[in-house]
């Protein structure tokens, strides 16, 4: 079982970085530290207000009218500050502009429109699984539960759902571990990616274009939607834009996520083995005790009061997903991966109007990899220590050495 | 009339023009209500246990406040008579949805076509076009000048608002803001049949590309089935667990209670997590996402907010 270690903060949270290497390599005690200073605090080191407390970031998460997201959902005020990339239509718009590309892209994402998907991808997440056992000879298998079954599964269905070219789509990793980075402050995480970001960036948007979507993908229904009138020719590259940027290292995270929970609490694993339609749970389960995407940030619309504060108007707010769905003020034993918990409500996908629209595809992707797995390994034994993937936004892994031991 | 769904108190109830009042809805907790766009409605269900759909006509930005306004009309099927005669401020109703089937899509310009009360979802859609800096017109009709609700909330937008009363001015001068067909516009109508079929003859007639029209049509569909006021039998097959299902007891909760893992995320019929599969029974839906004809359909049901029509439900879980 993995728990929160009470390891000291040095600081108070105020003064923390909490974008520095220790706290993103282990953000547990800060968020506690966070939680317990109030339900806001003023973060000194980039002048901005940080949230932690499940009922505050709830709130503040619905509360699209004070808490917009149109300004950027990163450090960076979109109203001084040029942003890197033109802005998403989705994730960095507020009403009214979000509406059209939202209800455009919310149905051909929904659990309706993926039926039609579960069975080839079912199919294809068995196919993956016994390739990988078949390449162990016949004792148990040692493989890298993020490089073979969180990175690679997601990576073979997602990518031909959306439509987009099979060559290049090494691109797609890197363009949003570093678009996640750029969320946070430039330090030397996005200096890292920076160089190489306009390379990804231009295979990414060359994918968007009409032309370059196969006919039958999610991206060629955004384009259809186009052809109805429904959003603009001009928007819907950009809707297609964040299947990329939104919809592959989150998914690859979460999977990884599920992984590690399950790998180490075995009991957990045999319960999931007994009841494989327990996937999608556990999925969520570990969505909220992971919590891949820790942060986002919203700016205050007006002087919002929160408790004692007032958050001026046109400030920064860090609202801390990943802190919030480990609050014992609304959750019992949070740090306690438990597959019995009904996670129901957690905020790892976000809430309200921004809210996750591609949450039933990560969905059905990690029930298709659970169901496969549970069916075939008996027992995922950890190898070694996981190694972490430091990102400004993701918490993540790079890898999870384990051995898959066949179900007989 | 004792059921979960969402119940909204009058809080104001105001005569708007001859023949019409505005109401405003709250929760009485004071907290948010779902989210809505222009164009969208909801439905009302009156403690007569009649089901009506209104085009939502406050303010978005509001989050505490829904504004509807109804015509009273001479043939309708007794429910806007009950809400003009019967429905005071401090009574309650029960909300489904919202949903929309009139969303405004992104244009450059737009032209609003409005005959009578039909000018109600057009309200908020000139308020947006306004926000958004489009170029729009808006041509509203109705009988007499008095028979026309929110004149005086038009007036600021001057110009671009023609109101055409029919005893002062006759019928609406469609040819005139519907020729030429323009390929950078997006044409709104909503009102009684007849204005709708003229506008639908000239937008044919002019070349217009068909989907530089949307509609909307107060024509009712077929009534739903009366919201019951007495618990039902919910039924999980995969269990056989049976529990009764009281007023103010979601169906999401019932199944919970009986030992169903149902996974939901925004429990307001919004998101579509907890979509379940109905095996028996008459779903009684209240969420934001099914369209009629899936309704219609009565296959699958959001828990975390519609009920039951019928006796038992039985849900595959």
């Amino acid at each position: 079982m993995t728990t929160t270690a009470p390891a000291p903060v040095t600081d108070p949270p105020g003064e923390a970085d909490p974008f520095s290497p220790e706290i993103l390599a282990d953000p547990l005690p800060f968020q506690a530290a966070l939680r317990d200073a109030g339900p806001v605090t003023y973060l000194t080191r980039y002048a901005l207000y940080g949230m932690g407390r499940y009922a505050e970031v709830h709130a503040a998460l619905v509360d699209w009218q004070r808490f917009c997201s149109g300004a950027g959902v990163g450090l960076a005020n979109f109203r001084r500050e040029k942003p890197w990339r033109p802005p998403s239509l989705l994730l960095e718009a507020d009403p009214p502009h979000h509406d059209a590309p939202r209800r455009v892209l919310a149905p051909i994402l929904g659990p309706r429109a993926l039926r039609r998907l579960r069975d080839r991808w079912f199919a294809a997440a068995e196919a993956h699984i016994d390739a990988l056992l078949a390449d162990g000879g016949p004792g148990p298998v040692e493989v890298d539960a993020m490089a073979d079954l969180a990175e690679s599964f997601p990576l073979r269905v997602f990518p031909d759902a959306v439509g987009i070219a099979r060559e290049g789509r090494e691109h797609l990793l890197p363009y949003g571990d570093h678009l996640f980075n750029a969320f946070g402050p430039a330090n030397e995480l996005v200096a890292r990616g920076a160089p190489y970001v306009a390379d990804h960036a231009a295979w990414v948007n060359a994918q968007c274009t009409r032309e370059a979507l196969a006919d039958d993908g999610f991206g060629a229904e955004i384009w259809a939607a186009a052809d109805r009138g429904d959003i603009t020719p001009e928007q819907a590259p950009l809707v297609v834009r964040s299947l990329l940027s939104a919809g592959v290292d989150t998914t690859v995270h979460g999977l990884g996520a599920v992984l590690r929970a399950l790998a180490t609490h075995p009991e957990a694993w045999a319960a999931l083995r007994a009841r494989p339609d327990r996937a999608r749970v556990a999925f969520d389960e570990a969505v909220r005790w992971e919590s891949p995407v820790q942060t986002f940030f919203r700016t205050a619309e007006v002087d919002v009061p929160i408790g004692d504060v007032v958050v001026p108007e046109g400030a920064k707010i860090l609202m801390f997903l990943g802190a919030a769905n480990r609050d014992p003020r609304h959750w019992s034993e949070p740090d306690r991966f438990d597959l019995t918990r009904d996670p129901s409500g957690h905020v790892g996908f976000g809430m309200g109007l921004h809210q996750c629209v591609g949450q039933h595809v990560a969905r059905l992707e990690a029930a298709a990899l659970l169901t496969a797995l549970a069916a075939r390994v008996e027992r995922i034994e950890p190898t070694a220590a996981p190694t972490r993937h430091l990102n400004n936004t993701m918490r993540a892994f790079a890898s999870q050495p384990m051995r898959l031991h066949r179900a007989r | 009339m004792q059921v979960t769904a969402d119940r909204l108190t009058v809080t104001e109830k105001a005569a708007v023009a001859d023949g019409v009042v505005a109401l405003t809805l709250e929760r009485g907790d004071g907290s948010r209500l779902p989210d809505w766009e222009p164009g969208a409605h909801v439905d009302v269900t009156l403690a007569s246990g009649a089901t009506r759909q209104y085009s939502l006509c406050g303010d978005r930005w509001d989050a505490h406040r829904y504004r509807i306004a109804v015509l009273r009309e001479a043939d309708g099927r007794g429910g806007s008579a009950y809400v003009h005669d019967a429905l005071h401020v401090g009574d309650q109703v029960i909300l489904g949805g919202p949903r929309n089937d009139f969303p405004m899509v992104p244009a450059a310009r737009y032209v609003f076509v409005a005959g009578g009360i039909g000018i109600t979802p057009l309200l908020p859609m000139v308020v947006q076009a306004a926000l958004v800096g489009a170029d729009w017109e808006l041509l509203y009709g109705g009988r007499r000048r008095t028979s026309m609700a929110f004149l005086d909330e038009l007036a600021p937008h001057g110009g671009r608002v023609r109101t055409v009363p029919e005893d002062e001015a006759g019928l609406l001068p469609l040819d005139e803001v519907l020729h030429p067909a323009r390929t950078d516009t997006v044409v709104y109508c909503c009102g009684p049949a007849p204005l709708l079929a003229a506008v639908e003859r000239t937008v044919a007639a002019t070349g217009w590309e068909p989907h530089r029209l949307r509609t909307e049509r107060f024509t009712a569909a077929e009534p739903p089935p009366p919201v019951r006021d007495e618990p039902f039998e919910l039924e999980l097959a995969r269990t056989g667990a049976r529990v009764s299902v009281p007023p103010r007891l979601s169906v999401l909760d019932a199944a919970r209670r009986a030992g169903a893992t149902t996974l939901s995320s925004c429990e307001k019929g919004i998101c579509g997590t907890c979509e379940t599969t109905v095996l028996d029974g008459v779903p009684d839906h209240r969420d934001s996402i099914l369209a009629d004809h899936e309704r219609a359909a009565g296959d699958v049901i959001f828990p975390c907010v519609s009920r039951a029509a019928s006796d038992r439900l039985v849900l595959d879980l």
